[in-house]
């Protein structure tokens, strides 16, 4: 606040620096600007809303130990059946193929920019990887279903690749996609231990391969786990990508990545714009696997922003 | 040091010169080893490297060699066909992208500033709703686009909204799916300009508002621009959420804002992607050319913009 | 440089915002320009028509539309695909002028027209027909509806050719059987259930799942010398030199998927009928009803566009007769 009073030992005039009329028409502004930022927590409570309202009308058809305990997803079926688990295995099997691609690469260009660069290449390259990160997901995906399939399949002929669709490859393609995010995040974890801890190393002789990974990654380690969970929450909520390549998968259980698989995004996305009526227990699936997919995703980033502020606590 | 060190005690000297020697064996031979596998972990981390700027180009290559016997002016001039399928384009969808975005705009630049500036500069961090509201735009960072999509077909295509499945709802969705981006780097921009400005601009006499729009705003702005055109770019490439909010549809006419159907980009890819005709195939390979070529021009002059007004303080 | 700087950030703004509607400015003066010589005496119809529903009706109705804003370019046609059930809900709800369906309206779709308020008709406006496929160096070439059932339906355990029962496999007795087929999402999978396996979804739950892109069926049939899928005719004629279509026999002999058999009705059970639900209160515009009469009298040249088979000239007649009783 602009307000305060000087006085001077030397007995001159107190004078206030308050301003000489009020500006009532600043307290409006700063109002609004109030009013944006609680938009976001507006917005949050309409998502909640909008996912939780069908939810008492689902519930009361199919019971919540059914939704997680029973092992077939088939909704629109015959004899249908309300488990969650198999499209959760989906989601798991992409985000553990992703994170096993994005991890190394992710984690290696990381300490390649922070502790090897020079300066020009670091700015180069970093604004390079950005770019895969910017890519849209739809052609990140029909790539992956038109060329780098086929590419895997060639070099892998031993492999049981049936069908067209793949986990594994979908997987793959959602790794690539997430290792610029998994990279920046471990850089700027590493950028922030301080030189100190790497020079104390270099003065008793160690070499930069080991000061990069004995001192630099573990002082850095709870904002490079960030950057994992980061990447894997990325990871749970990419729809394209697994739409196209793992295309929908068997109602049940399936644990193999030659074949196709359905996540709980792609669910979503085909359930919605398909033929069910709306209103229904079936188009209602669309709101239960939504509502799951908001909360483990909010739990993921809730975890990553831990790590996040207990590495900037450390240092700061 | 030697003159300092012979002076000192010899008890000294050779406990000094132990240490010395147990230091030496700790880290020297296995750092002479160490050369081999240094050099081993450089070359194995520029392969990652490469790795992700390999997979760059592939995407690069396969949209172009796919794509190029459509690369003409049809495909940004001429709408969707289902009859002339051989000259068949993306024009009716580029103009829905077009309003997309710019309502996308209008929204996020008062929104996402606003936002920023009340956190930066007039919060009281220590107030718990406060606190929550940046734990919130944290949060909303990372909430699934598709989710997104959820919220806009709930509240702005049906009550309380009802905008219906226009251009309209489709922008309000992606407006807010990339709004906490937005604010966190808005957010950034303003932490960058040191604080000596304000407290300058303050000790002059200036109200709170005075300073921060008359000396903050304007140093954090081509930060923030730069942050607005990234999230630009992004919203131009979001497919997911349209897909629920109506973008999934045939519109051979440029789309009206608050009105009947609209298509967008990504979204008409992705259709013409699942039609049979070998003709859609390749439509959708050269769309996604078109796009990357945008996103690339895009992406160059956020990173021109951040470097050009980059400013150490 | 720092004003300097916001105006021009300002000014490419502006730009691109004029660019926009410029771009959406040019093409509607554009297109009521372009008048499209020797039309009909009456004055020129405009107005805007939304249709929405079924993926499959979907390029039909887009090609009709696309002819008919040719010639009526004051008139403004938009085609959803939500698919037959998310289209109807629309429609019953008011949100559209009429609804694509791949099958007739159910029984609660109809109630909550009827609680809306919505009169409709329906409107046959094209013939199709699921193919089942397989791989062109599969040996058979007609198959029975009993068989089918016995390979799809919920309880099915068979897994090579050879079990099948009705069928002689010969050299592919132990080839395993690889299914594809779409989602519940799609109106083909509604039909094949119900014609085949007696009833809505009764199907086995372990087929890889294409979800709504034919394409994939095709090519994964092409691919397996043992597998099996059913697709829309439409989708089978863009591919009938990949994949193979197999003859249907339902009692009375094998009928192979052609435009003669469709048309001449013998293609059971797997042919069916493409409809559009115009309502009532659509069809008192006179552009709506325009566009339907468009939909049934141009109906050959919008069938070749879009893939589908047209009507026969029984199926004409009757439907001109139904938009105009509505209408009229």
């Amino acid at each position: 606040m602009s307000s305060s009073v000087v006085s001077a030992r030397s007995g001159a005039r107190r004078v206030s620096l308050r301003a000489e009329h009020p500006h009532y028409g600043e307290k409006v502004i700063i109002a609004f600007l109030f009013i944006a930022a609680v938009i976001s927590v507006a917005v949050t409570t309409a998502i909640v809303l909008a996912l939780l309202q069908p939810l008492p009308r689902f519930f009361s058809e199919i019971s919540i130990v059914e939704f997680f305990t029973a092992t077939e997803w088939s909704p629109g079926f015959a004899r249908p059946q309300y488990g969650v688990i198999p499209i959760v295995v989906g989601t798991l099997m992409v985000v553990v193929t992703a994170l096993s691609v994005a991890i190394p690469l992710g984690l290696l260009s990381a300490i390649y920019l922070s502790e090897y660069a020079p300066e020009g290449v670091r700015k180069t390259i970093k604004p390079i990887l950005e770019v895969l990160e910017g890519i849209p997901t739809v052609a990140v995906g029909l790539f992956a279903f038109f060329w780098l399939r086929p590419f895997i399949e060639y070099l892998t002929p031993w492999l049981p690749w049936g069908g067209l669709f793949s986990t594994g490859v979908a997987g793959i393609a959602v790794g690539l996609i997430i290792v610029p995010l998994i990279s920046s995040v471990a850089d700027d974890a590493m950028r922030s231990v301080p030189r100190a801890l790497r020079e104390g190393a270099y003065a008793l002789g160690a070499g930069k391969m080991r000061v990069a990974l004995r001192v630099v990654v573990p002082a850095a380690f709870s904002g490079i786990i960030a950057a994992f969970v980061l990447g894997a929450s990325r990871a749970v909520g990419e729809t394209m990508v697994v739409l196209l390549v793992a295309g929908a998968g068997s109602p049940q259980l399936n644990f193999n990545p030659f074949e196709g698989i359905q996540t709980m995004t792609a669910y979503i996305a085909s359930r919605a714009t398909g033929e069910i009526a709306v209103g229904s227990i079936v188009y209602d699936t669309i709101f239960a696997v939504g509502a799951l997919l908001f909360t483990i995703t909010l739990a993921m980033n809730m975890l990553a922003i831990r790590f996040v502020n207990r590495f900037r606590e450390v240092y700061d | 040091m030697s003159d300092s060190f012979n002076k000192l005690p010899a008890r000294s000297r050779f406990a000094a010169a132990g240490a010395g020697l147990v230091v030496q064996n700790r880290f020297a031979s296995a750092d002479n080893k160490g050369k081999v596998s240094g050099v081993l972990f450089l070359s194995v981390m520029l392969l990652a490297l490469t790795i992700s700027l390999v997979a760059i180009t592939a995407i690069l290559a396969w949209a172009f060699v796919e794509g190029r016997t459509r690369l003409d002016l049809d495909l940004i001039f001429n709408g969707p066909s289902t009859v002339n399928r051989a000259t068949a384009g993306f024009s009716v969808a580029i103009q829905g992208t077009l309003q997309i975005i710019a309502g996308v705009i209008a929204i996020i630049i008062p929104l996402g500033a606003g936002a920023a500036l009340y956190l930066e500069q007039f919060a009281d961090k220590t107030k718990w709703w406060n606190r929550l509201i940046e734990l919130n735009i944290q949060n909303l960072a990372g909430v699934p686009s598709i989710v997104f999509g959820i919220l806009g077909l709930a509240f702005f295509v049906r009550a309380p909204f009802n905008l219906g499945l226009v251009a309209a709802a489709g922008s309000a969705t992606i407006a807010l799916l990339v709004l906490p981006t937005v604010i966190l780097a808005s957010r950034e921009a303003i932490k960058a300009v040191p604080s000596s400005i304000l407290e300058g601009s303050l000790a002059l006499g200036a109200t709170r508002w005075q300073a921060v729009w008359l000396q903050v705003l304007p140093a954090a702005v081509p930060g923030m621009l730069t942050g607005v055109i990234l999230a630009v770019a992004r919203a131009i490439g979001e497919a997911a959420p349209l897909l629920l909010v109506g973008a999934l549809t045939f519109v051979t006419f440029p789309p009206n804002f608050f009105e009947g159907g609209y298509s967008a980009l990504p979204v008409l890819i992705y259709q013409y992607a699942g039609r049979p005709q070998e003709e859609f195939q390749i439509l959708a390979a050269a769309g996604v050319l078109l796009m990357l070529v945008v996103l690339f021009v895009i992406n160059s002059f956020a990173i021109w913009l951040r470097a050009r007004y980059e400013r150490t303080w | 440089m720092k004003k300097n700087f916001i105006a021009s950030a300002a000014l490419a703004a502006a730009g691109l915002l004029v660019l926009s509607a410029c771009a959406g400015a040019a093409e509607e003066a554009e297109a009521p320009a372009a008048e499209a010589p020797a039309v009909e005496e009456a004055p020129a119809l405009s107005g805007t028509i939304l249709l929405d529903g079924s993926s499959t009706v979907g390029p039909f109705a887009e090609a009709a539309a696309e002819l008919f804003m040719i010639e009526n370019p004051g008139v403004a046609v938009t085609v959803g695909i939500s698919g037959t059930g998310g289209g109807f809900e629309k429609f019953c709800n008011g949100e559209t002028d009429g609804s694509n369906a791949s099958r007739d309206i159910k029984e609660e779709e109809a109630a909550l027209c009827a609680e809306a308020g919505i009169e409709y008709t329906r409107v046959t406006v094209a013939n199709d027909a699921l193919s089942v496929v397989v791989n062109m160096d599969n040996p058979l070439e007609c198959i029975s509806v009993e068989a089918l059932n016995a390979i799809w339906n919920l309880d099915s355990t068979i897994a090579t050719w050879g079990e099948i029962p009705g069928i002689e496999a010969g050299d592919l007795a132990g080839e395993e059987i690889v299914l594809y087929g779409p989602g519940t999402d799609s109106g083909t999978f509604d039909f094949f259930t119900e014609e085949i396996n007696g009833e809505g979804g009764n199907i086995r739950t372990d087929y890889n799942n294409i979800g709504e892109d034919d394409n994939q069926a095709v090519q994964g049939v092409s691919g397996g010398l043992g597998a099996m899928a059913f697709i829309p005719f439409s989708f089978y004629q863009e591919y009938s030199d990949t994949v193979k279509a197999l003859a249907i026999d339902s009692g009375e002999g094998c009928n192979e998927p052609t435009i003669d058999n469709l048309l001449a009705g013998t293609y059971t059970p797997l042919g069916r009928s493409l409809y559009s639900f115009p309502a009532a209160s659509a069809l008192g515009r006179e552009e709506v009803v325009a566009f339907y009469t468009f939909m049934v009298e141009r109906n050959e040249e919008i069938a070749a566009a879009s893939g589908l088979v047209p009507l026969t000239e029984d199926q004409k007649a009757e439907q001109l007769a139904a938009v105009a009783a509505l209408a009229g």
